[in-house]
């Protein structure tokens, strides 16, 4: 089985703070790939290295045989358009119609004609259930109905890679099983690799076939999900079953409680 | 000690703040262009920045140049030199207040509304999602947004001028009885393209330039929040308005002085 | 439609400016006066300049033909020296034609009455880069009273 993105020992920091100390993470060829770990640790900016829209401090980022934070910025932009990624807010263009939206990859990277263009444009609309809002604002969609353009703004070019950066946050349960649907569907159906970040364990783990888990800075588990729930440490399994207390602790670091609360008073 | 730290700290911020704004200029505007993907975009902008500015202009360019009208005419008359009206109102405005009214209404009307919109498609991550789409942010957005804001002002100035002096005359002539022939034939013997209604050209084409580049800059920087884009716009206002004003005294000392 | 509608606005936003412009132009400015378009230098030396700035204008019977573009003082004899852009279509003045320092009404700005004189066969005509030979300075006020004065002592 062939991996199509390969991070090899990756440091990263934002200003002084370390965010990643020796991350490896493969990503399987035709997969779904899950990247879960709790908030803040930095998930999003793993997709914004896959992307090379960041550079690492040390390490590799390599995407289809292309060292990716080696690239220039014309190389970078070439292998970018044989990936898409998928926003949280679905990023759409405010003052463009749904259609336009979708159609904007395809305006901007081919030289289609018009029709072939609403052509395609239709059938992606299509394959998210919202061709009947194609005239529609971004405005004008729900949360879910965004999202979900977005998606076939992201498919429009039929990229190998799609990247999910946190798809389920804030959606109602409806609009979340159509959304598990088609990551799924659209990854076997399209061929795609993707790589879908979240922590709604129970969404990802039913469609992901490969699943690492984030914390401290570094991959802590990696594999398919029963090999986890198997073989996990007590990390993992803190993770998977949502334990309010663990190796991740309820407090944040702070000074022994006793002490501070009459340490106060004393000083009063 | 502390205190020369803290200068110290401001001004490498500051330059540190002008490298990156012409970093970003630069390879906003540095390329190949692109003509027919551009014109579009660049029509749209026009309209943004020019046409919707273009009430607020010509409102503010009626009153000031009746105001003008007015202030001049009971100056001069105590002089028995009210024949004086014209050349003063259309120097008034061609030299000083064409260009710099012009940029101040424009750095609160359209360059405040740049930089929110720009600070929204951040935070929206429009433009980080343009960059993953292997479009360049800068080309797309900043690129015809600049030149629409750098064309707009100028037409702006020069419109705000002439409006301004049709309002000196309706309130001059038609008004308080300055003889219309002499209002027009005094200004146009005083009145001279070279010298000053293209100096007025040269001053609001470096304001366009300053106002426009400051609130894009402000805009592609402004922290994506609410209360980081609410402030970039109010820098954005601010610092336009210090820069007008400041550049407007040195373009006068070298070109009147 | 959209697309038509907004260039439709851009088109009117430009005319205005074109209008702007136009009227800035016609009947505002000054385009007709001298130092636009093909210039030739004339020098006239002056014992007292008076009131004259640069850019003052040169007039031919009260036609604006040219401006002063520098004022200058000669090394040598410590006179001012004054630099005139005069508009190629007034070519041709003799060079017996007297240069005077003017006043525009009593209390108006100063400006250069350059007065052509005779034309005959032995008398060439100022080039660029001519002097002009008969100056007359201005007048400056308190000689003129100092010779007023002087004159009536003598009476």
């Amino acid at each position: 089985m062939k991996n199509l993105v390969e991070l090899k020992d990756v440091y990263f920091n934002r200003g002084d703070t370390p965010i990643y100390e020796g991350v490896n993470l493969v990503v399987p060829e035709g997969k779904v790939t899950a990247i879960m770990g709790p908030s803040g640790c930095g998930k999003t900016t793993l997709l914004r290295l896959i992307g090379g829209q960041l550079k690492p401090t040390r390490g590799e980022v390599h995407f289809a045989g292309h060292q990716v934070n080696k690239l220039g910025r014309s190389a970078l932009f070439d292998l970018r358009k044989r990936m898409s990624m998928l926003f949280q807010s679905g990023a759409l263009f405010s003052e463009m119609t749904v259609f336009d939206n979708v159609a904007f990859p395809l305006r901007e990277h081919t030289d289609l004609p018009e029709n072939i263009i609403a052509t395609v444009v239709k059938m992606k609309l299509d394959s998210v259930g919202l061709r009947g809002a194609a005239h529609l604002f971004p405005s004008e969609l729900s949360g879910g109905m965004a999202r979900r353009a977005a998606l076939a703004r992201s498919i429009a070019l039929d990229p190998e890679l799609i990247m999910y950066d946190e798809p389920f946050a804030g959606q109602d349960p409806i609009s979340m099983g159509m959304l598990v649907k088609l990551i799924r569907s659209l990854n076997s159906t399209l061929g795609l690799t993707s790589i879908v970040v979240s922590h709604d364990i129970h969404e990802v783990m039913s469609i992901a076939d490969h699943v690492c888990i984030m914390a401290n800075k570094k991959i802590v588990a990696q594999g398919s999900p029963e090999q986890l729930e198997r073989e996990g440490n007590e990390l993992v399994l803190q993770f998977l079953h949502g334990e309010p207390d663990g190796p991740v602790p309820f407090h944040y670091p702070a000074a022994d409680y006793a002490e501070d609360l009459l340490g106060s008073g004393v000083r009063r | 000690m502390k205190a020369i730290q803290e200068l110290g700290r401001n001004t490498l911020n500051t330059i540190r703040g002008i490298g990156n704004a012409t970093i970003m200029l630069f390879q906003a505007l540095v390329g190949k262009p692109q003509p027919l993907k551009m014109f579009p975009l660049l029509m749209r902008q026009l309209y943004v920045v020019g046409v919707q500015s273009m009430l607020i202009i010509l409102v503010s360019g009626l009153f000031i140049g009746m105001v003008l009208g007015l202030q001049g005419y009971t100056i001069l008359v105590d002089f028995g030199a009210e024949q004086a009206l014209g050349p003063m109102v259309a120097l008034s405005l061609l030299r000083e207040l064409g260009p710099v009214v012009t940029a101040l209404l424009f750095a609160g009307r359209a360059g405040s509304a740049l930089t929110a919109e720009i600070g929204l498609m951040r935070a929206t991550e429009q433009l980080s999602s343009l960059e993953m789409m292997a479009v360049d942010p800068l080309r797309r957005v900043i690129a015809p947004r600049f030149w629409a804001g750098f064309l707009s002002m100028p037409l702006l100035a020069f419109m705000f001028s002439a409006i301004g002096i049709y309002g000196g005359f309706v309130v001059g002539v038609q008004w308080l009885g300055v003889d219309d022939g002499a209002f027009w034939s005094v200004m146009q013997a005083s009145v001279e393209w070279q010298h000053d209604v293209m100096n007025g050209f040269i001053k609001s084409l470096v304001f366009a330039f300053v106002v426009t580049w400051i609130a894009l800059y402000k805009g592609y920087t402004a922290e994506p929040t609410s209360p980081g884009i609410s402030a970039a716009t109010t820098q954005t206002v601010v610092y336009s308005s210090l820069a007008v004003l400041g550049l407007d005294f040195v373009l006068t000392a070298v070109m009147f002085g | 439609m959209e697309a038509r509608k907004i260039e439709l606005l851009v088109g009117v936003f430009i005319t205005a400016a074109i209008a702007a412009l136009v009227f800035l132009a016609m009947q505002v400015a000054n385009t007709t006066g001298a130092l636009r378009g093909e210039t030739y230098t004339l020098y006239a030396k002056f014992d007292n300049i008076g009131g004259l700035k640069v850019r003052s204008p040169v007039k031919v019977g009260g036609v604006v033909v040219g401006r002063v573009s520098n004022i200058s003082l000669d090394s040598e004899y410590f006179e001012p020296v004054v630099e005139m852009k005069i508009s190629v279509q007034y070519k041709g003045f003799p060079d017996t034609s007297t240069a005077s320092i003017l006043t525009s009404g009593l209390l108006g700005e100063q400006y250069i009455g350059l007065e052509p004189g005779f034309m005959d066969d032995g008398v060439m005509t100022l080039e660029d880069g001519d002097h002009i030979f008969m100056t007359n300075s201005a007048m400056v006020l308190e000689n003129l009273i100092g010779q007023f004065l002087f004159s009536q002592g003598n009476d």
